[in-house]
């Protein structure tokens, strides 16, 4: 199964104007909660090598979320936990009309709202623990949709 | 300059028996992947934010188990939460525990719960202790092995 650090075919098609088929720039948006989890989810993210230039920022809540783009901020990709007690800001975003590629974060054993959530602005939804592989996938399919 | 050049093995050993015994799974591996010469602590890091978070909702769980009727919703919302952060750091005993919880929850069975409720509380200790001894003998043997890890 080819990997996309090794996927070296005709590089220089890839959009990218500089060498090599790597995304210059990948910024990603995480928003939960927890502290622990907005450590970790940053960390993964930040050490992925899938652009010359990883940015992260965090939000506690669907609202911090909001404010940020209301002050100008845009992401290519928001991580958003769909377990918050204060709303995750999924709709509201779209509304403002984010095109940014939003993915809910959920526990296992959150099957029955995934469907809900999907209905209001979601791309994707992936199960906790998120891991590498499957940030990197996500960053694949944001290349895809170029 | 070690002081004891036996201390790197004990470590690994000591490693490798928490997740032969079960107390940890591949999600402590994936937060070692993120430790780095940069950030030469961050499973530790991560860890202490876990026990921070444990005595939260211990306390909050404890609490609610106090009161009558159950609030099951309550009980199983705080469950879910412990369960989560457990689940991020590879806690897997906890883990398994806290589900158990979260099953007597949803059948309402509160004997269940507070029953199953010590069982949490002893395996989260046992595994806070056996991590606290971890680090402790890994940050004796050097940065480097606590940075390291053996498949």
């Amino acid at each position: 199964m080819a990997s996309p650090s090794t996927r070296i075919d005709d590089g220089r098609d890839v959009d990218s104007d500089n060498s090599g088929p790597m995304r210059e720039k990948l910024s990603v948006l995480i928003v939960d909660d927890e502290l622990l989890v907005r450590k970790v989810h940053e960390r993964l993210v930040s050490k992925l090598e899938v652009a010359k230039q990883v940015q992260t920022q965090t939000a506690t809540n669907g609202k911090e979320a909001l404010d940020l783009h209301l002050s100008g901020s845009s992401f290519d990709i928001i991580l958003v936990d769909l377990q918050m007690p204060i709303m995750d800001g999924t709709e509201e975003l779209r509304a403002m009309g984010v095109e940014s590629m939003i993915v809910g974060v959920t526990s296992v054993d959150a099957g029955a709202d995934k469907e809900a959530f999907m209905e209001a602005g979601l791309d994707e939804c992936l199960a906790k623990p998120l891991t590498a592989d499957k940030i990197k996938s996500l960053v694949e399919t944001l290349e895809k949709n170029k | 300059m070690e002081r004891n050049n036996h201390l790197p093995r004990q470590v690994a050993l000591m490693r490798q028996s928490l997740f032969d015994q079960g107390y940890l799974d591949e999600q402590f591996v994936q937060l070692e992947e993120l430790q780095d010469d940069a950030n030469p602590n961050f499973v530790e890091e991560v860890v202490t934010l876990y026990y921070r978070d444990s005595a939260r909702l211990v306390a909050s769980i404890e609490q609610a188990l106090d009161k009558s009727p159950l609030d099951f919703n309550k009980l199983d919302s705080y469950m879910h939460q412990f369960k989560g952060s457990s689940s991020s750091i590879g806690g897997r005993k906890v883990k398994a525990e806290c589900s158990q919880f979260r099953e007597y929850c949803r059948t309402g069975n509160g004997e269940g719960c507070i029953r199953t409720f010590q069982q949490v509380k002893r395996e989260y200790a046992t595994l806070r202790k056996k991590l606290e001894a971890y680090f402790q003998l890994a940050r004796q043997a050097g940065p480097r092995e606590a940075a390291s890890r053996s498949t």
